[in-house]
């Protein structure tokens, strides 16, 4: 598996020790999802409740798309709208 | 997609007369209040006068007692033990322990009129002990607010804030400090505005019949059945696949119609009636005082600008209340924030807070109108502090695709350079300006989403199509997903029917929001018909003898593909389809997915407006909405989402709010004072649609609905400034609140 | 409470229905008669959702009771076309796009109806003022205005 770097939004930093970006080993974004989780359970209860990830500016729709280290990673807020 | 694929087309981009226009010009079409069922009974609802209050005893005996009452039911009807977003839902829908904003519904009653219904409504008695309450969100996050509700707060939210404070976030990204360093000129303000409501005409209605087996069905008017489907069976315990759920025709949404509010209680009524179908319409008082409006909104920004305009740093803190439950869009509007804008150094800080008012809803391209409220205000006043134009400084600091956008990742195609453009060379900009006249621009941004999508297709014996989707149409949606269906099938739109079906028809749809039901169920419609195309290439193939590869589709018609193909006349789709019997029976084709690719959509609005000084209004003279659509399926649909956008901008930011008293009571919960613009108030809307496809879609699209929302706010104040001299930071600007400001100046 | 028999005629048929002495006009056309096209948007008198003409005057039908209208003509949305034409309004509001939701709908065509036989030549700021008692939430009126004034120059026979 390859290390990949997810960028969070700094009000996680308390949840994160600190960290604005985790790497995790991950081949997905599901995985790099769980990875986040194990690196920081705290961080659990927010993934649960609805995150959206972007890769390469596109906001992903499968937990099964591949990610690997040439991409950029963040994860937001749920996005939707009226 | 290489750019070749955006060839001439024949139907996308034409203004075809819409599907369902008949059924609308005739009264025919089926709204949610529309329709009733043998046995029918009505409802009405009993709704807390207070903002916030214990419910200490209700008793029903009296109502129950008429003749004709049938049911009531309280929270104790309802199943117990939920938790998260089920548990909001629940308790919105009816109260438990405590009412918690005024309009909050404490029981329902069911009768076999509606007269009788709302009598017995009243004759239900509720004991209440009245608690302290708060409305305003900087008081309700302030030290010694009364608590709405303890622990509501999620992970996010530091040790040490108020209880209200139930969501916090933070990012950015640069130095901050050495940035605001760098400018010429800082400046730092607060803003403020007021709740507004989606104010569709089509109040909330619904029919619902369930029985002791668990099983039941709903007509309501929704922009989601399958949400409600969901968020019902969530509140009641039912199983999500025994409801069935037919959305009705909609009249209007706009966001209020993707949740539920009064939609569980038919159900839980009827099922106390041993399974009799119930009506609820809501009145429109009940309509503004208990459903969602959309978040006030309480925001410090501060700025740094360089004398050529260059933005180097940017900081926005926003607070907003979005009713006793957590959901205010405070997330969203930092994210659109800044959007428009290549800053290196940003700071965003945003608060979630709760107070005694009804449980926000999406509006329109959620939290991002205030948010251009507040950044687009104060750009305007250092651009003319700066002595800058304010359309050159938006093009100078412009995003672009590729760029990093504010709120993190890289942006993707955008058209943010094309709408300035298109802007910068409209006539309106030319047009010459009298005493207290004054023009404003503004930019907006909005996402725009993708969605779980499922649409299926089926060709019909006479070679015409039959589209079934699960997004309510609510501003023209079947026109724009017919013609990309008859355009990638080949065949007249005419030859196209789209209906929007029940949640038993489909797999699960997310409802018609984000501006997505042309982008998503466009192009699950558009990889059906190709999926059908597929089929029936196949079939001439066999009929031909030869391999199906060597088939290609062309205006309609299976053909062989080149000359070594064989020499066979074109198959005609009706040809193919009067056959299906005989060749592999039903031709058809489905599609289910997340469709990737949604494009976001940048605008740029441009006011003309005049004061009377003697009064305080504001007249607007001319409106320019220059928009990128990615590509405009129906072009005449398009413009109607820019003008329907522009105008309910115009709405918040002149007149439109939430008043309460010191009881925390709504004062104005009827049309005559929650004023809507009405034609009088409006001049033409004049659009320009600027088209960057988006790479994403097969035609092009980008969802057009929700961005046109945003910046009528700030242009609006912008042009109020540049015709009178004063900044007002506070919305709306209702002629009182203007004359004062008028009146402070001097 | 006892109900009243009411005899009426709506969209030229004489009609007979039994109302509560609460109940509005705009209750008796849509739940008494089936008549749904009429829509309440508000109940107040304010959005015009419900318009429809009463001898030949437009009103709010939702400020009207079912019990006033004994002996009275009223005309609805269901009645506004022919039997199988529509009236130039309802093809101008389609050719157009004045419409999004379509709930406002009705009340505009009746309302607009009512303008063009007492003006068959109104300026756009007539048409603003007298459709200002109609609310429509989607559409912004622009082309609510436009279809109005080509429905108007193609009753007078001017090409559009
Ligand atoms: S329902 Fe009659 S005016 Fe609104
Ligand atoms: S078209 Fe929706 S209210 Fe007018």
């Amino acid at each position: 598996m390859a290390r990949v770097q997810v960028h969070l939004w700094s009000g996680l930093r308390r949840l994160t020790d600190g960290a604005e970006a985790v790497e995790v080993e991950a081949t997905t974004v599901g995985e790099a999802l769980d990875g986040l989780i194990a690196a920081h359970p705290g961080l659990e209860p927010l993934i649960e409740a609805g995150v959206s990830v972007v890769v390469d500016g596109e906001m992903t729709t499968s937990r099964h798309q591949k990610i690997g280290p040439e991409n950029e990673v963040y994860l937001m807020q749920r996005l939707k709208g009226g | 997609m290489a750019k070749d694929e955006f060839k001439e087309f024949k139907l996308v981009g034409t203004r075809p007369d819409r599907p369902d226009g008949l059924d609308k010009v005739t009264g025919r079409a089926r709204y949610g209040a529309d329709i009733s069922a043998p046995g029918m009974l009505w409802g009405a609802v009993v709704r807390s006068p207070h903002a916030h209050a214990r419910i200490v005893k209700i008793d029903a005996s009296k109502a129950l007692a008429m003749d004709g009452v049938k049911a009531v039911v309280t929270r104790a009807d309802f199943p117990t033990g939920l938790t998260g977003d089920a548990w909001n839902l629940q308790e919105n829908t009816m109260a438990g322990e405590r009412a918690l904003y005024d309009g909050h519904a404490v029981a329902a009653v069911a009768a076999i009129s509606k007269t009788l219904a709302e009598d017995a409504a009243r004759l239900v008695e509720v004991e209440y002990e009245i608690l302290p309450h708060v409305t305003d969100v900087d008081e309700a996050m302030a030290e010694g607010a009364p608590v709405i509700r303890e622990g509501a707060a999620d992970a996010t939210v530091p040790e040490g804030m108020h209880p209200n404070v139930v969501k916090y976030m933070e990012f950015g990204r640069g130095d901050i400090e050495a940035g605001f360093a760098e400018a010429d000129l800082v400046k730092e303000h607060t803003f403020k505005t007021e709740a507004a409501h989606q104010g569709y005409i089509e109040p909330h209605a619904c029919l619902g019949q369930l029985g002791e087996d668990g099983k039941g069905e709903m007509w309501v008017c929704t922009q989601g059945q399958w949400y409600i489907r969901k968020m019902c069976a969530d509140v009641l315990g039912l199983d999500g696949a025994q409801l069935r759920v037919t959305p009705s025709e909609i009249g209007g949404g706009f966001g209020g119609k993707t949740t539920i509010f009064m939609e569980p209680l038919p159900l839980a009524l009827s099922k106390k009636t041993g399974g009799r179908p119930v009506k609820i319409v809501m009145s429109r008082s009940e309509v503004l005082r208990a459903t969602g409006p959309t978040a006030s909104a309480s925001m410090d920004v501060k700025i740094g600008m360089k004398k050529d305009g260059t933005i180097t740093a940017g900081r926005a803190e926003f607070r907003m209340q979005g009713g006793a439950f957590p959901g205010a869009p405070v997330d969203m509007a930092l994210y659109c924030a800044f959007a428009g804008y290549n800053v290196p150094n940003l700071e965003h800080v945003g608060y979630d807070v709760l107070a005694n008012r009804p449980k926000c809803a999406a509006y329109r391209a959620p939290g991002s109108p205030m948010a251009a409220f507040a950044v687009e205000s104060l750009v305007d006043e250092l651009c003319r502090e700066l002595g800058l134009d304010p359309l050159e400084v938006r093009m100078k600091n412009a995003v672009k695709s590729g760029d990093q956008a504010s709120y993190g990742p890289k942006f993707g195609s955008i058209g943010l350079v094309e709408t300035l453009e298109a802007t910068v060379a409209h006539p309106n900009l030319q047009a010459e300006l009298g005493p207290n006249q004054g023009r404003g621009v503004a930019v907006g941004y909005w996402f725009n989403h993708s969605g779980e999508t499922s649409v299926s297709m089926a060709i019909s014996e006479d070679g015409t199509a039959q589209v079934s989707v699960g997004t309510p149409d609510i501003g023209g949606s079947r026109a724009s997903i017919a013609l990309m269906t008859a355009e990638t099938l080949g065949i007249p739109y005419e030859d196209v029917r789209v209906n929007v079906v029940e949640t038993g028809a489909l797999g699960v749809n997310e409802p018609t929001h984000g501006s997505r039901a042309t982008f998503a169920s466009g192009k699950a419609a558009v990889e059906a018909a190709r999926q059908a195309i597929g089929e029936m290439c196949r079939r001439a193939a066999k009929e031909w003898g030869i391999e199906p590869e060597a088939v290609e589709w062309v205006d309609g018609a299976a053909q062989p593909a080149g000359p070594n193909a064989g020499e066979f006349p074109p198959m005609t789709i009706a040809e193919i389809a009067g056959k299906m019997g005989s060749t592999g029976g039903p031709i058809s084709g489905h599609h289910e997915s997340v469709p990737e690719g949604v494009g976001a959509s940048f605008g740029a609005h441009v006011v003309d407006v005049e004061v009377d000084p003697e009064t305080g209004r504001t007249t607007i003279l001319r409106y320019l909405v220059v928009q990128d659509a990615g590509r405009a399926i129906h072009p005449a649909y398009v413009e109607g989402q820019y003008q329907g956008g522009a105008a309910q901008g115009i709405g918040w930011a002149l007149n439109e709010e939430y008043i309460y008293d010191d009881q925390g009571r709504l004062q104005n919960p009827v049309f005559l004072d929650y004023r809507v613009p009405v034609a009088s108030d409006l001049p033409m809307i004049d659009t320009v649609i600027v088209e960057v496809p988006n790479p994403g879609h097969p035609y092009g699209v980008r969802g057009v609905g929700e961005t046109g929302i945003t910046p009528p706010l700030p242009a609006i104040a912008n042009a109020i400034q540049d015709a009178v001299g004063v900044r007002v930071r506070q919305l709306p600007i209702s002629p009182p609140r203007l004359l004062a400001a008028l009146k402070a100046k001097g | 409470m006892s109900k009243i028999h009411v005899t009426t005629k709506v969209n030229g048929d004489t009609v007979e229905f039994l109302a509560d002495p609460r109940e509005t006009l705009l209750d008796c056309l849509r739940d008494r008669l089936g008549l749904t096209g009429s829509k309440e948007g508000c109940g107040t008198g304010d959005c015009g959702a419900c318009s429809v003409t009463l001898d030949g005057t437009l009103v709010c039908s939702c400020l009207v009771l079912g019990a006033e209208v004994q002996g009275r003509e009223i005309g609805t949305i269901e009645g506004m076309g022919g039997d199988d034409t529509l009236h130039p309004l309802q093809r101008k509001f389609i050719e157009h796009a004045a419409l999004q939701c379509g709930f406002c709908t009705p009340g505009f065509l009746v309302a607009g109806k009512a303008l063009l036989e007492k003006n068959p030549n109104p300026t756009e700021e007539e048409v603003r003022y007298w459709l200002a008692g109609n609310l429509c939430r989607c559409t912004g009126y622009d082309k609510i205005v436009r279809a109005v004034m080509d429905a108007a120059a193609e009753m007078r026979g001017e090409a559009a």
